[in-house]
């Protein structure tokens, strides 16, 4: 890494004394370097670049179904935003379900990782078993999480009322869908959080349990005065991109209770989409969509800080 | 001295943890051991009012009449020609941009690298309704170029070759530059020949990502003949006549193929997904 990074700082210099013909041969090194990046770059500015800054100039106007401006509106659309029942109804629920998913699916995940890295037989197994839910997408998993949900024959009805707890209609009782999804959603993450704090874990040097082992130390007090510390820029890098996910989150609500029952599942892409792409009102999506965006980027430039100082302090 | 109770003790907590994690495992693997044990269960086996947790049958009846009743096959093959073109379109430009930033001086070279970086912050939902404008102007919906060409170029892959190029032992390429080789021939026979590790990785991992893209494909077709697998197997479930079994035989179809890529594929994914995070 140290070592990638000192060559890319390199200064670049067409130096003004070199020959002609030394001259000639950077020239045309800079014209093939500009050809390798040309595909990056046109296709990155066509579907990256030009539509971040259309939708900052889109978030100021009305526009038409098609999508063509109609009138220029200012900050109006923020203003409506903000005083919008139903938009501050959904920032509250995408929290919500960023609470309820992002530190149990962590905090699952630990201990998954934790019990698999034991020097035990048979750990690859369950790795694997731990790691498959990474294969499952949104789409499948919402279908398969829809018939686990049904109220007649799920399988979750069926264990509560085998232990005689009444039925839960846990995708149409507006007290229970959103904590359902986030159940379903934990369960869809829980694949990568797995990966990634396996892959943490693993980097520990194994040394230094074997010290702290001599100096008496007990498996709890290996774990949080060894474990957690040296597992920290880890955790916290998940912390950050799980939470950017649970802002992200769609395809479960569109598939499984397309935001109701009585808007108690309405997140913020799920109301982005209904606003650009159900009633066609682009502008107000485009609003949306960038105060998603700044969210994030709050987010990104936190874990670039903390990243940092986690640096220094080692 | 009491050596034997050691053991015994150390045996429990063993058989403790075992267990412990057989139950948690048990109920990880659950919801995709529903879908698959449905999807060869005989509709009687199905339609008995409790879950049915172990099948009899091995019956196939379901698989058969879910590819005949419904377009499964089309948006299998959908989905492939999309996943397949993203990742050979990824793997072409991303090595192509990552050998210029990791090899070659040319002017602007860290403002350009770091204007690519800065996308990594916008998700692609702030930049959706723009894309999707843009596709309906060029009258791209429902085509499979409006699916494809917007994610040909991803600066994850980029980023992931780049860091993997920079890598390379650099005393191979000086020589070959000894020998009189340019920039494409050093790049096709030496950098991409030892990245093969890299380039497998970015394959898997842009594979599985385009197949299981949900919210892009969702707004650019509403023609049944063009839509991906995961589209398609949400529509089944809306219809209402359709049987349990029906649907998670194409919950199976549409599983198979990143199952297949997890089983062969998960180091290359880890190895991915650790690059990509541990790097940032």
């Amino acid at each position: 890494m140290q070592n990638s990074e000192k060559a890319f700082e390199r200064p670049f210099v067409l130096n003004k004394a070199a020959s002609p013909a030394k001259r000639k041969r950077l020239r045309k090194e800079q014209i093939i370097g500009y050809g390798f990046i040309m595909p990056s770059v046109i296709l990155l500015s066509a579907f990256v670049f030009f539509p971040f800054f259309q939708s900052i100039y889109l978030s100021f106007f009305m526009t038409d179904p098609i999508g063509n401006i109609v009138a220029f509106v200012g900050i109006q659309n923020y203003m409506d935003l903000f005083t919008d029942p139903e938009f501050l109804n959904s920032l509250k629920i995408t929290f919500l379900f960023t609470i309820y998913t992002v530190p149990t699916g962590i905090f699952i995940a630990l201990l998954l990782a934790v019990l698999t890295t034991s020097k035990a037989k048979g750990m690859k197994v369950f790795q694997f078993a731990f790691s498959l839910p990474i294969a499952m997408s949104v789409g499948t998993s919402s279908v398969i999480w829809l018939l686990l949900f049904n109220p007649t024959s799920g399988v979750f009805n069926y264990i509560l009322n085998s232990l005689g707890i009444p039925s839960v209609h846990w995708l149409t009782d507006p007290n229970w869908a959103l904590t359902s999804i986030a159940l379903m959603t934990i369960w869809m993450t829980l694949g990568l959080n797995f990966i990634i704090l396996l892959a943490g874990l693993q980097g520990i040097p194994k040394d230094l349990y074997e010290s702290a082992k001599i100096d008496g130390a007990n498996q709890i007090q290996l774990f949080f005065k060894i474990t957690i510390p040296l597992l920290s820029p880890t955790l916290f890098f998940l912390l950050i991109i799980s939470v950017i996910n649970a802002l992200q989150a769609f395809g479960q609500f569109n598939v499984m209770t397309n935001g109701g029952p009585m808007n108690s599942t309405n997140v913020f892409v799920f109301s982005l989409y209904q606003e650009a792409f159900v009633n066609f009102q682009f502008g107000l999506g485009s609003t949306r969509a960038l105060i998603l965006f700044v969210i994030i980027l709050v987010l990104t430039w936190l874990q670039f800080k903390v990243g940092e100082k986690k640096v220094h302090y080692q | 001295m009491n050596s034997l109770s050691v053991k015994a003790k150390n045996k429990m907590t063993l058989i403790v943890h075992y267990l412990l994690l057989l139950m948690l495992a048990i109920i990880v693997i659950y919801p995709v051991y529903f879908a698959l044990s449905y999807t060869f269960m005989t509709p009687q086996e199905i339609n008995t009012g409790a879950p049915n947790f172990l099948p009899e049958s091995f019956y196939l009846g379901n698989i058969i009449e879910v590819i005949q009743t419904t377009p499964i096959l089309r948006f299998i093959l959908n989905s492939f020609i999309i996943a397949t073109a993203v990742m050979i379109g990824e793997l072409i430009t991303g090595s192509l941009a990552a050998y210029a930033f990791a090899f070659i001086p040319f002017k602007g070279r860290n403002f350009i690298f770091a204007l690519f970086l800065a996308t990594l912050m916008v998700p692609s939902e702030v930049t959706v309704i723009p894309r999707y404008l843009m596709m309906n102007a060029l009258g791209w919906m429902n085509t499979y170029q409006g699916l494809i060409v917007p994610h040909l170029a991803t600066v994850f892959g980029i980023f992931l070759l780049r860091q993997f190029f920079m890598q390379l032992p650099k005393e191979l390429m000086d020589a070959a530059k000894m020998d009189g080789a340019g920039h494409a021939r050093i790049f096709l026979t030496i950098v991409l020949p030892l990245s093969r590790p890299a380039l497998g990785t970015l394959a898997v991992y842009s594979f599985l990502n385009t197949w299981n893209q949900y919210l892009w494909p969702l707004l650019m077709t509403n023609s049944e003949t063009m839509r991906p697998v995961q589209i398609g197997i949400t529509m089944l479930e809306n219809e209402e006549f359709m049987e349990w079994n029906l649907i998670l035989a194409g919950v199976t179809i549409a599983l198979l193929p990143s199952l297949i890529l997890l089983v062969f594929g998960l180091k290359q994914l880890v190895a991915g997904i650790t690059a990509g995070s541990v790097k940032q």
